[in-house]
């Protein structure tokens, strides 16, 4: 939107900071009555008492977090030990999401190298390709995976069908699944930012490198990666950030047997617990920690930056 | 001149359909997903003019949560299980009935006019009945099936293959009928059992799901499934060779039932969808829809011949009480939400 002003022409200075300021309120807007506002009052429920059956009463309360980081037996009694169900609970969700994400970048990372490298005029098509599985709501694309893998499913008949295998594979209600779930979800959140990257990559440097006598390999690791990886690291980022509070696949393919973060999150709005105040906490612990991937990320890239420069 | 005139009589249309839309008269519903036949609707939408919407949940307390974060007012009607209807009308959801404003209220069987969970059915009228138990498939397994150790215990060939539904209070209520202990219980020594029952147990279980109870056992993916009977029935008729239990330790019992909301919109077309619905040839629209019981007289003549001689409604001789869920005070259900927690953590 600047930028239009920018290009507007013959404004002076002032004139342009103001039209930019102008032009900037709807994103304001946007991000302080959906992100921000959201984000705050989450913030102050999960220092709020619980209300039986859902809802907060308004008396500050320090409980959820309590509850979340200290154990006191199945009575509430017992000396306070350290809670170790809730950082389980949040590890196998970080372990799940980092799976996921690496499955996404096996993937997608030669996805959108072939793509951003096939002539210019065909790479439009490539990439709504990948977006067509994605115009299917998410839920009926995570119930079809389940349709898919499930022990009398497609993939195993034809597997025994083809005598690879005797007995179906058990994938369905497994942490695989799960992974498998998630990495589907959020594939083309790893392949578009990639394929930008790639796309504006000067393939002359390669040239360049090959001419000098650099192997393939050495050229991939030394030359390419390192100017792609922007669009690498923004990758892994849209992946791994929502896999880690979603909900749909470790419920639907992986059985629902262990909670992640996100379905402890809906049980304590949506479930029997109705316990408020703790899923906000819970939320804002995930928001912390996630916030604290983002700041080691920009750190090391802004580090390699200057290293670069 | 052409154009213009097109536009205006489009203008003038537009106009008239919105006024139209804002006098026509509505209804809006808060129902569980699959238990409302479209044809059911449509003849009430004929006989009153009134325009029924329908939104739906997959448990009682998803449509608590969402009536408490900003539902209430939107809603006419919603339909909660028994144990639901006590918690609502305590939070104060409910609107009540008055006498004499719903004409077919007479209706209601006299085993279902004075409930526990609404004495005297101040805000409420009966909507289906039926038991929550479990089906097993029968080319699995093919011993005795009339014991809680199905789930809780089960034979080598079932363990793995077990679906339980998604929900606290089943789950639980069914694991204390299996251990003989109340449902309330504030006994620390039955509490630490039912917390180790369930750990051993949940070593069984391949999944807990409530939306897809039926699914998993039409297509093979588990051989045993809690499940409420009138789903089991439909599991059987889809194909599968299930058959439902009613273990010797008893099972659950449950009536859902339509609720008049507090600050309900349209309450006047409530009352009329009400009155509607405990007409026997209507409700038993549903029935034979749902596979489960209308609690109105008058309403066998109406019913599919071949629902009542269904197994799944017909218990054996040797089958335990049925029992309702039970609403348990803060301090004992902050117990059963940690029990709860500890088997899926």
């Amino acid at each position: 939107m600047a930028a239009g002003a920018a290009s507007g022409g013959s404004a002076t200075t002032d004139t342009y900071k103001e039209a930019r300021n102008w032009l900037l309120l709807p994103s304001w807007a946007v991000l302080g009555i959906f992100v921000l506002a959201p984000v705050c009052m989450m913030l102050v429920y999960s220092f709020l008492t619980k209300e039986f059956r859902g809802g907060v009463i308004w008396e500050p309360s320090l409980a959820a977090y309590d509850q979340f980081f200290f154990d006191r037996g199945l009575f509430g009694d017992e000396p306070a030990k350290i809670e170790w169900t809730y950082i389980t609970i949040f590890w196998r969700s970080i372990w799940q999401a980092g799976a996921a994400t690496l499955l996404s970048l096996v993937i997608g990372f030669p996805t959108a190298y072939f793509i951003a490298t096939r002539p210019e005029r065909v790479r439009p098509f490539w990439v709504f390709l990948i977006t067509i599985p994605y115009w299917v709501n998410l839920l009926i694309r995570t119930v079809s995976m389940k349709f898919l893998l499930r022990d009398q499913g497609p993939l195993n008949d034809f597997l025994i069908g083809t005598g690879l295998i005797d007995s179906p594979i058990h994938i369905v209600n497994t942490n695989f699944a799960v992974q498998l779930g998630l990495f589907y979800s959020y594939l083309p959140f790893m392949v578009l930012p990639i394929y930008a990257a790639v796309e504006r990559y000067n393939f002359s440097l390669s040239e360049a490198a090959a001419d000098l006598y650099a192997p393939k390999w050495v050229t991939l690791r030394r030359i390419v990666l390192p100017a792609i990886k922007p669009g690498v690291i923004a990758g892994c980022i849209l992946v791994f950030v929502p896999s880690m509070g979603s909900f749909l696949a470790p419920d639907l393919l992986g059985g629902a047997k262990n909670f992640m973060i996100g379905s402890l999150i809906e049980e304590q709005f949506k479930g029997n617990a109705g316990n408020w105040p703790f899923g906000a906490a819970a939320s804002m612990i995930l928001l912390t920690m996630v916030l604290i991937i983002l700041l080691i990320f920009a750190r090391q890239q802004s580090k390699a930056e200057n290293a670069g420069s | 001149m052409k154009t213009m005139l097109k536009t205006t009589a489009a203008a003038i249309a537009l106009t008239v359909g919105a006024s139209a839309a804002a006098a026509e008269e509505k209804l809006v519903l808060y129902h569980w997903f699959e238990y409302m036949p479209q044809e059911v609707l449509d003849k009430f939408t004929t006989e009153t003019g009134i325009k029924v919407t329908m939104d739906t949940y997959d448990s009682n307390e998803a449509m608590l949560a969402s009536l408490k974060a900003g539902g209430m007012g939107t809603y006419d009607l919603a339909v909660p299980g028994d144990y639901m209807v006590s918690i609502m009308a305590g939070e104060g959801l409910l609107d009540t009935i008055a006498d004499g404003e719903l004409a077919n209220k007479g209706n209601i069987a006299p085993e279902w006019a004075n409930p526990s969970f609404d004495p005297g059915r101040a805000s409420s009228i009966p909507y289906q009945w039926g038991s929550t138990s479990f089906a097993v498939n029968r080319d699995t397994y093919d011993g005795d099936i009339q014991t809680t150790d199905i789930l809780f215990n089960p034979p080598s060939e079932l363990s793995g293959k077990i679906n339980m539904l998604d929900s606290q209070g089943e789950v639980i209520a069914m694991a204390s009928l299996h251990l003989g202990i109340p449902q309330c219980s504030t006994d620390r020594e039955q509490l630490k059992a039912l917390n180790a029952l369930l750990q051993r147990a949940k070593q069984h279980w391949a999944s807990f799901n409530s939306d897809t109870a039926k699914e998993v056992l039409v297509s093979g993916d588990a051989a045993v499934g809690q499940i409420y009977d009138g789903f089991a029935a439909k599991a059987r008729e889809e194909g599968a060779n299930v058959e439902y239990a009613y273990p010797t330790q008893g099972y659950i019992a449950w009536m859902d039932n339509v609720v008049l909301l507090k600050d309900a919109p349209n309450r006047g077309n409530a009352l009329k969808f009400m009155d509607f619905l405990l007409q026997p040839e209507n409700i038993a629209l549903v029935t034979n829809y749902a596979q489960y019981n209308a609690g109105v007289t008058g309403v066998s003549s109406f019913l599919d011949p071949a629902l009542a001689a269904q197994p799944e409604k017909n218990p054996h001789a040797n089958a335990g009480e049925g029992v309702f869920i039970e609403v348990c005070d803060e301090q004992t259900q902050a117990v059963y939400d940690q029990i709860w927690t500890n088997l899926k953590k």
